[in-house]
């Protein structure tokens, strides 16, 4: 399992996480390259479908990110999106499919080493879990 | 039995509704919706313990609209679904006169939101027991053990969308399902389309659905959807504080914010 490089897509928002990711940057702070961050106009907009079409195009750990409660650029779609997560968690948890895959989190735009230290402790502990075959194989299972 | 039938007769005779949508008997014994236009055929109405369907799934269909103003007749889960149908501007009040059914017989003429509203407020809207027992035995599965349930029991789904044709809070004129641009859901019934599909459907009625079961009555091939039903109204519950079904005005649970909604889980 020790080579096992797990793929982990980040769903970030425009104005808070991706800034913050892009200061990790600037800031030439080194971080776990298995993340491919995606830009969202808002964590409102990211639309739980697109968490399971990142699992079932083979990802083994998703983040999704945005501004922290009060921060949003449209004031209130992280509030939006987080009612959501507490709703979609539950029932992916109810579904068998493990929730430490996917990691929500807050991350300003003056949170560049946030963002690294969110980053390489979701890779690691994805490394731990392994890769996410049960689910890729689905797309196989009940095709004749 | 007869105070209903005498009701929908008057109402019919009277012209105060053009349609009234009850139960009738259909083969083997068992109850279908029927639609009766005129005074003649009050007599087909029946009420029993085999009435289970949600009436209200008809009330929004542009046929039915088209037939005039309606008489429905309502269980529980029906009248849930007729507030919750306010509540999301699908119907107007006084567009339809509700006779509120039991299983003693006695018929209720309810012909606002709020006389519904009034009604509904002294109904438990919890789980019953039963179905809290059931929901607990699923929850405390170990997590394997919970998906691959859940792998076995959507690897079934033919994706006939029986459980949305039957759900009357699944009114989208253009269901994400039938969205080709992107294709969201597969079309083919294979093991990921399905869990994609069944997540869509339980996700789409957090905090809408009122329980009324008629989705897994629907189903061919007898998935246990109310069980995800019954997890989500059960998260919205505990997390929300927020009952579906209650009130003709209200806001709609997943596009309401609370800056002071708590969870664990967000680092």
């Amino acid at each position: 399992m020790s080579d096992f490089n797990p793929r982990i897509v980040a769903f970030v928002c425009n104005w808070c996480t991706y800034a913050g990711a892009d200061l990790t940057g600037t800031s030439r702070m080194k971080y776990s390259p298995q993340v491919s961050i995606i830009r969202f106009p808002c964590t409102g907009r990211i639309d739980f479908m697109l968490l399971l079409k990142a699992f079932a195009n083979g990802a083994d750990g998703i983040i999704v990110s945005g501004c922290h409660p009060n921060d949003c650029h449209y004031s209130s779609g992280n509030f939006h999106a987080r009612r959501r997560w507490i709703i979609f968690r539950g029932l992916l948890d109810f579904l068998g499919i493990d929730v430490r895959r996917v990691q929500f989190s807050w991350v300003s735009a003056a949170e560049g080493a946030k963002w690294a230290q969110l980053v390489n402790s979701t890779a690691e502990s994805i490394r731990q879990l392994g890769p996410f075959s049960c689910y890729h194989k689905l797309r196989g299972l009940g095709v004749e | 039995m007869e105070t209903l039938k005498n009701k929908a007769r008057e109402l019919l005779a009277g012209k105060t509704v053009q349609v009234v949508i009850g139960y009738s008997r259909g083969s083997n014994g068992s109850a279908r919706a029927v639609f009766i236009c005129e005074t003649a055929k009050v007599d087909s109405l029946i009420f029993d313990d085999e009435c289970r369907q949600n009436l209200a799934v008809y009330i929004i269909k542009p046929e039915v609209r088209k037939l005039g103003r309606v008489a429905l007749v309502a269980i529980p889960a029906t009248l849930r679904t007729i507030l919750q149908l306010a509540a999301e501007n699908q119907i107007n009040d006084h567009d339809l006169l509700v006779l509120a059914v039991n299983t003693s017989g006695e018929v209720t003429t309810l012909a606002t939101f709020q006389a519904i509203e009034d009604h509904v407020a002294s109904l438990d809207m919890d789980l019953n027991a039963a179905e809290k027992t059931e929901l607990a035995k699923y929850e405390k599965l170990g997590m394997e053990e919970r998906r691959q349930f859940w792998q076995e029991q959507f690897s079934r789904c033919l994706k006939c969308y029986a459980c949305r044709a039957a759900c009357p809070l699944c009114y989208c004129n253009r269901c994400t399902v039938e969205c080709n641009q992107p294709q969201w859901i597969p079309v083919p019934a294979h093991d990921l389309g399905n869990l994609e599909w069944n997540v869509m459907r339980a996700m789409h009625l957090a905090g809408r659905c009122v329980n009324c079961g008629d989705c897994s009555r629907a189903c061919p091939v007898h998935i246990p959807l109310y069980l995800l039903n019954q997890k989500l109204i059960s998260e919205v519950f505990r997390n929300f504080n927020v009952r579906s079904g209650t009130a003709a005005k209200a806001e709609s649970t997943l596009s309401t914010i609370r800056p002071n909604d708590t969870e664990d889980f967000i680092r």
